[in-house]
């Protein structure tokens, strides 16, 4: 394949030509696309993934609630493709449950079926991830740290400015780049869901495989598929560092 | 953690918000698919779940689904189960070695796997024919990774070394040893990966599209546009089967180690 994106499509012979049409401003702009709807979607899952992690490692390690939401969350986050992109369509789709029960404003003009609307699915199966990789290290957060804090006068908040958000920090920026790579990689919801155009880079990469008009457009697609492959090893080579951080002060 | 009356309330409140935003698309689809409509407007009915079964092309779809999450798991079952116990038993050294090649498929996505692997399939449809089920050889890879850790896990738990010098100097073969001493301790383990590695190969859609085989997933997302109920009454059934498939799987790992917060 990494040859492939070297090659030419009619001749089979050496070429840059497949690089630098991914310099082409449609290629720059798909990237973008992606890196901000992965961003977005890590982000905004992280964030809701790790206060819904806290919310349930506060529940006590014997709750029934607990071990049924992380069972949950382990089916939620399996839980992609083509089904996923139904659920949303017949919940905020034309005829969906929502746009009939509250109006046809909230299909507005298609929103569901463009970026906007990918950021809210995807969502959908980040926050349930970020719960499955964060809860250890919440739970890695010894007491034994708290109750010294509060033995040497702290506040809730003090402790958690200074002792507890600050030990968190790298898992959470380590979970955060797990998602974005999740989100980049994503395909089959977006192949679905998405009407008009290929706004994101594997959806581009679809493109270039099935076209039928132009024929050497596969190598692009091995380009493409190159390309991504850089930004997953960045993405995963940033998270094994961070991980051998994470490591050191939670158990 | 602190458990303030106040508190309480806080979390009841956000855990029913989430609890919202995960199940509200799950019952939107659930009632979308019984709801009538064109000349059943306004009815309750099963309708488009028995069209699942009554249109040709969807049928044998799902079939040629179910046929592939099965062949899938006896390939995976028969590649990875000796090759585990070899490795334990007689080449400790490259332990490492497999389980970093058994892991890779996680960190590639699988849309590049696909790219890749597009020329490969111009020779295995020469040489298997085009039926779905040469998919199978792609997906053992797709699950690899899962199945993988749940084998391990379960040969982790027994020691495979004494049971097997104790089975080799009562005089049994590998062959033995491998399907008649190890197989059965390791059972939990590997029904933990067939159950993953089905619920898997029915939500598969990257490869199934791409390679154009018509699986159930490229099939369901085919008719969408025109049988819009249809299509999402299948999701609807086979999201329940994988939910029931992944809820059984955790408990089954549950079962075998019992999951203790050490710190209270």
């Amino acid at each position: 394949m990494i040859i492939g994106a070297f090659q030419d499509g009619d001749s089979g012979g050496f070429t840059m030509g497949n690089i630098e049409a991914l310099g082409s401003s449609a290629a720059v702009d798909t990237l973008r696309n992606s890196v901000l709807l992965a961003g977005s979607t890590a982000l905004l899952g992280g964030v809701l993934g790790a206060v819904l992690s806290y919310l349930i490692v506060s529940l006590g390690p014997r709750s029934m609630l607990r071990r049924a939401t992380l069972s949950v969350a382990g089916v939620l986050a399996q839980f992609g493709g083509v089904t996923l992109a139904f659920a949303w369509i017949s919940l905020l789709g034309f005829s969906g449950l929502l746009t009939e029960v509250l109006g046809t404003w909230v299909y507005g003009s298609g929103w569901l079926y463009g970026l906007n609307g990918l950021i809210v699915v995807y969502t959908y199966f980040q926050v349930p991830l970020m719960v499955i990789v964060f809860t250890p290290a919440l739970e890695g957060l010894r007491p034994q740290l708290r109750e010294a804090a509060v033995n040497l006068g702290a506040t809730p908040l003090q402790y958690w400015r200074l002792v507890g958000i600050p030990l968190l920090t790298p898992a959470f920026l380590g979970s955060v780049l797990l998602l974005f790579a999740n989100a980049f990689a994503a395909y089959a919801t977006a192949a679905v869901l998405v009407s008009q155009g290929n706004p994101i880079v594997p959806l581009l990469i679809r493109g270039a495989l099935t076209s039928e008009v132009l024929l050497g457009q596969q190598n692009l697609g091995f380009a493409l598929a190159a390309e991504m492959i850089v930004v997953v090893s960045i993405v995963m080579g940033l998270y094994a560092l961070l991980l051998r951080r994470t490591s050191k002060w939670l158990r | 953690m602190n458990a303030g009356s106040g508190f309480r309330v806080v979390r009841a409140v956000l855990l029913a918000l989430f609890g919202l935003y995960f199940f509200l698309p799950l019952v939107s689809m659930a009632n979308y698919s019984v709801r009538g409509k064109g000349p059943l407007e306004g009815k309750i009915t099963l309708h488009y779940y028995a069209e699942l079964v009554r249109n040709e092309d969807l049928r044998s779809a799902i079939i040629s689904s179910l046929l592939l999450a099965v062949l899938t798991v006896v390939l995976m079952v028969v590649l990875l189960v000796p090759t585990m116990i070899w490795v334990r038993l007689r080449v400790p050294g490259v332990s490492r070695l497999v389980e970093f090649l058994c892991l890779l498929p996680l960190t590639v996505p699988p849309l590049v796997i696909v790219v890749g692997i597009s020329n490969v399939y111009t020779w295995v449809n020469y040489l298997l024919g085009d039926s779905p089920q040469v998919l199978a050889l792609a997906y053992v890879i797709l699950v690899l990774p899962y199945s993988y850790r749940s084998i391990d896990s379960a040969l982790q738990a027994i020691d495979v070394t004494t049971l097997a010098e104790a089975a080799r100097s009562l005089g049994a073969g590998w062959l033995t040893v491998i399907t008649r001493i190890v197989m059965p301790n390791i059972v939990s383990g590997v029904a933990g990966a067939a159950f993953i590695a089905i619920a898997l190969v029915l939500g598969e859609y990257v490869f199934a599209s791409l390679l154009h085989y018509d699986t159930m997933p490229v099939a369901l997302a085919e008719i969408y546009r025109s049988e819009t109920s249809t299509a999402i009454a299948g999701a609807f059934a086979s999201i329940v089967l994988i939910s029931l498939l992944l809820l059984g799987l955790s408990f089954f790992n549950r079962n075998k180690a019992p999951d203790v917060g050490g710190h209270a």
